[in-house]
């Protein structure tokens, strides 16, 4: 019996060859309780850090931005997967965090209001300005549940748009905007190319960083108490409650540590995107983080990342498909029955549809499909 | 005061045409309990039709619209079986969402006819004016006024006096216990959709007359969403008196705010509905006259 239980690194005891057997509490509740999971995942960091030695910079431009929107969707996992409290109003933070990182970072000589300050200051300012903004806001979410929660949100959004526009010193004003933010590192700049890295390179690794950074803390907040206290909040707010919860509390800290990330989000978004318009941050930019939370699973940090990466490089898949399907037309003003544009904004529709009612587990429950069916293999249990 | 006699006017009668749309809302959410944000893809939707039923099709408008307002009820129907039957029982935000998906899928059909060109409205109406003492009347608003007035007096005795609005008032209340007498529920989901249908066509002709459709009109119908919040989710006369409140206040901010409070920025009118909603809710939960939510454990 003891040669069964071996002991692997301090890790707790578990017997060779039985990867789910737990024989303590802290290895059942581990960040990486597997093997498998800890290949798996070193796995894929190891490639994403290769990445940009093997791709060309278009498409490292592209994933750098799922990368980001990945922080972005990993917020509103938070507030709308774990703590069940529905936001439309992600993309009013998303706009905070990157006027506040352009704000900061900007030219202060410039046309418009800048302090040149460097990334130290504004990355983790970007995400406090709209963490405030979210503790500013969860009131109402402790007052409201579900649905009115929803549309007083997109009020939100409605609301943050009109100031964005209106606030011409710091916003460039519609149509046409300011630069964004201004990122460097010791003195290197993080977007223009260099000796040994290109632009697209470097703010890739940058986001790929920050992602890292950004994931892990919301894992582990996940697995602690507070993440079962969203979990409770979420499944039965009463019963929560009743064993000691307290839903003002657990609210608060959701919404702001979303609005946390979100602002995150919009700082790196906008590091890799050069300019900001304030027209970008609608009701479609929620809707589409909502798609990547739906999409990719809800309540699970790696379907976040999964969801983001998928609707971010979906537009790069609907532009391939006029070439092969003769009745999608290319571009705004293309012919045939849909254009390209059109089949994008339709398939976020029927795929929010789609995976809603076949797999409410999104794209993680997909990768659970899959994996169950190697493990029970040749046993279709 | 002529100024504010004209502005309460504009008020009242774009407030018709929010309190149509909200009245789709509340209809479906009373029977259903949910939100659909589908319906500004059905107003756009209605309007559409009008557009090419009284252009292609060269019907005159007063034959038009009851076709338009028929084929988005029909619409409504589709989206209801094909789309939200499957989701019963599952949790409201998740069907909610649905509606989302389903709003932008409608869509982007509709803007494949609307096309990139902003479309004329043939109205009889225009934009000719009456005047009323001191103070020029535009006609469409007053017709807006007068249909949603007959309109809304139709639907409260259909639900009053009718015995499918009162299966409609029975489900509402209870599913179950409807389902019990013998009430057909999924029937009354569907109908529920018919004439959230049928009334966003409406609102979507009312938007359109005395001016044009495009593709960024369904941003209007977004503004039915705090009427219904300000009114409560579940009062059919809420719907009514918040379309009415929101349609004014923006009428009134729209004219006094640029002198008054030019801080506020342009345009501050369109989003004013917003800032009422947040303090209403502030001050009252569930709106002026919603039902509080009683959960028993």
């Amino acid at each position: 019996m003891t040669a069964l239980l071996t002991d692997r690194g301090g890790r707790g005891s578990r017997p060779r060859g039985r990867p789910e057997l737990y024989t303590s509490y802290s290895s059942d509740i581990a960040l990486l309780n597997t093997p498998a999971k800890r290949a798996g995942v070193l796995a894929i960091v190891a490639a994403a850090f290769a990445l940009p030695f093997a791709v060309s910079d278009q498409v490292l431009v592209l994933l750098g931005t799922g990368l980001a929107m990945s922080v972005g969707a990993i917020g509103l996992n938070i507030v709308t997967g774990y703590a069940g409290q529905v936001s439309l109003g992600h993309a009013f933070f998303v706009g905070l965090g990157a006027y506040t990182a352009a704000v900061l970072s900007g030219d202060p000589d410039g046309r418009l209001v800048g302090f040149g300050l460097p990334m130290v200051v504004w990355l983790p300012a970007a995400g406090l300005v709209a963490g405030a903004a979210g503790l500013l806001v969860a009131p109402l979410a402790t007052r409201l549940r579900g649905l009115y929660l929803a549309i007083v949100t997109l009020g939100l959004v409605f609301l943050g748009e009109h100031v964005f526009r209106e606030w011409d010193s710091v916003t460039g004003g519609p149509g046409v905007g300011r630069d964004a933010v201004q990122a460097s590192l010791f003195g290197n700049s993080l977007t223009a190319g260099g000796a040994v890295l290109s632009g697209a390179q470097k703010v890739y690794l940058f986001a790929l960083v920050v992602l890292i950074a950004a994931a892990v803390p919301a894992r582990n907040l996940a697995r602690s108490g507070v993440g079962r206290a969203f979990a409770a909040v979420r499944d039965r707010d009463i019963a929560a409650e009743v064993i000691g919860v307290s839903l003002t509390k657990a609210k608060l800290l959701a919404f702001t540590i979303s609005s946390f990330y979100a602002g995150i989000c919009g700082a790196l978004l906008y590091t890799i995107t050069r300019t900001v318009e304030p027209n970008s941050f609608n009701l479609l930019l929620s809707v589409r983080f909502i798609a990547m939370v739906l999409i990719g699973g809800a309540a699970t940090i790696s379907g976040s990342i999964m969801g983001a990466m998928f609707v971010t490089l979906l537009p790069r898949f609907t532009q391939q498909v006029p070439r092969f399907v003769p009745f999608i037309g290319q571009g705004v003003t293309g012919g045939g029955l849909l254009t390209n544009v059109e089949l994008e904004a339709m398939l976020y529709g029927l795929l929010i549809i789609a995976f809603l009612i076949f797999e409410p587990r999104g794209l993680f429950g997909v990768w659970l499909r899959v994996r169950n069916y190697w493990k029970g293999w040749p046993f279709s249990y | 005061m002529t100024r504010f006699g004209q502005s309460l006017i504009q008020g009242l009668g774009n407030g018709s045409i929010y309190a149509l749309l909200a009245l789709g809302f509340v209809i479906i959410y009373k029977s259903t309990l949910v939100i659909s944000f589908a319906q500004p893809a059905l107003m756009v939707a209605g309007a559409t039709m009008v557009v090419f039923l009284t252009g292609s099709f060269g019907l005159p408008f007063f034959a038009a619209v009851p076709v338009a307002m028929l084929l988005t009820a029909l619409l409504g129907l589709i989206v209801e079986r094909s789309a939200l039957r499957p989701m019963v029982g599952k949790p409201v935000f998740v069907v909610a969402i649905i509606t989302i998906g389903v709003d932008i899928t409608i869509r982007v059909v509709v803007n494949r006819f609307l096309g990139n060109t902003i479309r004329n409205f043939t109205s009889p109406w225009g934009l000719d004016t009456l005047r009323v003492g001191d103070v020029f009347v535009q006609q469409r608003f007053l017709a807006m006024m007068l249909t949603t007035a007959v309109v809304v007096a139709a639907l409260f005795a259909f639900f009053k006096y009718s015995r499918t609005g009162l299966a409609m008032r029975a489900t509402a209340f209870d599913q179950e216990t409807a389902l019990a007498q013998g009430i057909s529920v999924g029937m009354v989901f569907a109908l529920s959709w018919a004439i959230a249908g049928a009334l966003a066509a409406l609102a979507g002709t009312f938007v359109g007359t005395g001016g044009s459709i495009d593709q960024q009109t369904w941003i209007i119908a977004l503004k039915a969403l705090p009427a219904i919040i300000i009114g409560g989710l579940d009062s059919v006369g809420g719907a009514v008196i918040g379309g009415l409140v929101v349609g004014v206040i923006e009428a009134l901010v729209g004219t006094y705010q640029p002198t008054a409070a030019p801080w506020l920025g342009n345009n501050f009118a369109v989003v004013s509905p917003y800032v009422v909603l947040l303090i209403v809710l502030l001050l009252r939960p569930y709106g002026l006259f919603g039902t509080p939510e009683v959960e028993r454990v």
